[in-house]
Parts: C-alpha cells; structure tokens; sequence
C-alpha cells in the first residue's frame, strides 16, 4: 500500500516536471524551421521521380532505417517460429 | 479452433476477396497515392486472418503450406537487398532506374498532375518487394501463433508419413 | 490551453498506459498497457511536424496553387516505429502462451521460480 502511493506521487512529479519541459516544444501547427523538408517537397519529383512525397523518403532518401525494417521484422518471424518447436523436432 | 457459423463463413466468401484486391491496389499503387509497402501487406495479411479466423483451423491446414509464405518472404527480402546493391557504381540505394527510359523510367511533370504508373525507378520496385515480405511475414506469424494453442495435436503434413 | 490539445492528449494516453504497465496483474493486460504506450508516441512524433492550413505532401492531385504541405519526414519515420511496435506485441503475446504452457496460470505474482 505504501509502495502504490509512493509510486503515484513520484509518477506526479515526473509527470510536472515532462509538462514544464513540453512547454517549449513549438505551439501546434507551426514548426520552427524545416529547411531539410522543403528541399524534400521542391525536388521529390525532379529526383526521385515519384509524385508520393513520403514514400520518396522512406525508400530513396532514407533507405537505410528501411533496410533496418527489414531486418527487423525478419528477426520477429524467427524469434515466433524458434519458440513453438514441437518437442522431438531436430 | 471451430469454424463459426455459415452466416459467417458465407459472409466470409463473398467478401474476403475485395480485401486482397485492395490490398494488392495499396502496394502497387505506392508512389502516387498514400499508402506504399507496409501498408499493403497489412491490408493483405488482414485477409489471410479472415479466412482464419471464419473457416476454423483444419480447413486452413489443407488449404496453405507454412512453406510458401517462408518463399513469400524470402524472396521479398532478396529482390530489396539486390536493388539497392545494382546501383553501386555510385552508391549503395542509388536510385539508377528513375529517369532512365527502361523498367519504371519515365519523367515526372512538376507541379500538381495526375499520376502516372511507370515513373519513380527502384522506388516502385521496392514497393512491391517490401509489401511480399510482410504479407509473408504477418502470416507466418499467425500460422505459427495458431499451431501453438495446442501443442499435442499434429500440425499439417509434416507429422504424417515417417516412413517416407 | 485549447491550441495546445493533441500535447495533452499524449500525455494523458502515456500516463494510463504507464500506469496499466505497473499495476495490472494479468499478463496479455500489461501487453496491451505496452501497445498503449507506443500509440502515444507514435501519435507525438506525427503531431511535431503538423503546419496549420497544409495538406498531404503528395503531388497526384493536387489543388491548384500552392498551399502549403505538411512535414513529410515525422510521417516516413512514424512508419517503421509501427513496425517495430508490431514486432514487440507479437513476441511479447508468444511469451505469454509459453509461459501459460508452463506454469499453468497468467497471473505474474504466481511466476516467480527461477528454475526451468
């Protein structure tokens, strides 16, 4: 009981302290200073000739955190299909 | 696991299949309107989880293989890789189909157009690989999740037959 | 206050989330306590790159004249977070049927033996 009560009042501390630091965060609707997107907006379809914005980055620009992916979902197919061996199986 | 009723299974038939077209649609359809790989094979790997879900486990068992979705998958991953290795002359992920009249070569007009399907390169190509992977790799996951709900039942073929 | 309110919302779905992690006592309610948390960030990182007035960076289409577009760059990062939280949920739900399997009950105050 007294370790559910501590753990409440620290979570209001931490949650004070997260909402006077998201404070100065951008109003919302209107960021500080985007240059690096709207180079992607101007010459998205001059480069990588693809009216898709989006997809232009995730698979020319930045794909490398998509090769990444990849991996990533590779590496959880694996991991699902080790844990249900049957009993007996090599 | 039971199959549910034949209101269920009937509603099943009729309309799984405008899940696969659409999800089909998603993916090829990537670099012109929202959507792309994952997105796509989600939609794809919902379908899969309808049949499932609607005809019960056995039917399943003789419908599919667990090894086609283990090619599905594969394959996905191996054509990504390869494009981005072929246009290592200049980089590795250099975009050496875009603008260059071949396979998904040609030029986009700037500004607001309607779009048009044989632009954008490794783009499209990757596209369709990326949405085989994680159809491949959604249902694997679920075939190998169900397969583990009773592990003392035989799964599929693979049980059967030792003396082959 | 008002302008400010998809923040609030953020905050409000990480803390009930947090809390689920910590009190619940059933195993497939602190997956689900987990998926809430990676909603929340998800929808952060979406709502950093939001220009008040713009539309979806996509050229098919497009009005006449150019207003202005959202950020692209939060949206393709978004993406593979999704992924990665999906990949999580499914192996987190497998221990749990193995661990169902083993010990016979779902309940984490009964699984405490550290031999196999």
């Amino acid at each position: 009981m007294k370790a559910r009560i501590l753990f409440l009042v620290s979570i209001l501390v931490v949650g004070g302290l997260l909402w006077s630091g998201l404070q100065a965060v951008h109003p919302f609707g209107e960021p500080n200073a985007a240059p690096m997107d709207d180079y992607f907006i101007a010459n998205a379809q001059s480069e990588a000739a693809a009216n898709n914005v989006v997809t232009s980055i995730v698979f020319d620009y930045r794909g490398f955190d998509t090769l990444g992916e990849g991996a990533v979902l590779f590496t959880a197919v694996i991991s699902v299909a080790a844990l249900f061996r049957k009993r007996g199986q090599h | 696991m039971n199959p549910l009723s034949v209101v269920a299974r009937t509603v099943c038939n009729l309309f799984a299949w405008f899940l696969a077209v659409f999800g089909i649609y998603v993916i090829v359809h990537g670099h012109l309107t929202p959507g792309g790989g994952f997105q796509g094979g989600a939609v794809v790997a919902t379908f899969m989880a309808f049949l499932l879900v609607a005809h019960g486990g056995r039917k399943m068992q003789s419908w599919v293989r667990k090894e086609l979705f283990t090619l599905m998958e594969c394959i996905g991953l191996t054509v990504f890789i390869s494009a981005g290795l072929l246009g290592m002359s200049n980089t590795f992920f250099f975009n050496f189909l875009a603008k260059a009249g071949g396979l998904f070569g040609s030029t986009v007009p700037l500004g607001p157009n309607p779009g048009a399907l044989n632009t954008s390169g490794t783009i499209a190509l990757m596209n369709l690989s990326v949405g085989l992977e994680v159809v491949g790799g959604l249902s694997m996951i679920l075939l190998y999740m169900f397969s583990g709900v009773h592990p003392e039942e035989p799964f599929g073929r693979e049980e059967t037959g030792h003396d082959r | 206050m008002t302008g400010n309110f998809p923040y609030l919302v953020v905050g409000i779905l990480f803390v009930m989330g947090f809390i689920g992690i910590v009190f619940e006592k059933n195993l497939v309610k602190i997956a689900i306590a987990v998926s809430v948390v990676e909603a929340a960030t998800n929808l952060f990182i979406i709502t950093l790159g939001y220009r008040s007035g713009g539309s979806i960076p996509v050229w098919t289409m497009a009005g006449s004249g150019s207003s202005r577009m959202v950020l692209p760059t939060p949206q393709a990062l978004t993406l593979t977070a999704i992924v990665i939280g999906l990949a999580t949920t499914a192996l987190m739900l497998s221990f749990a049927m193995s661990i169902y399997r083993h010990y016979g009950s779902l309940d984490v105050r009964d699984v405490r033996r550290l031999r196999g």
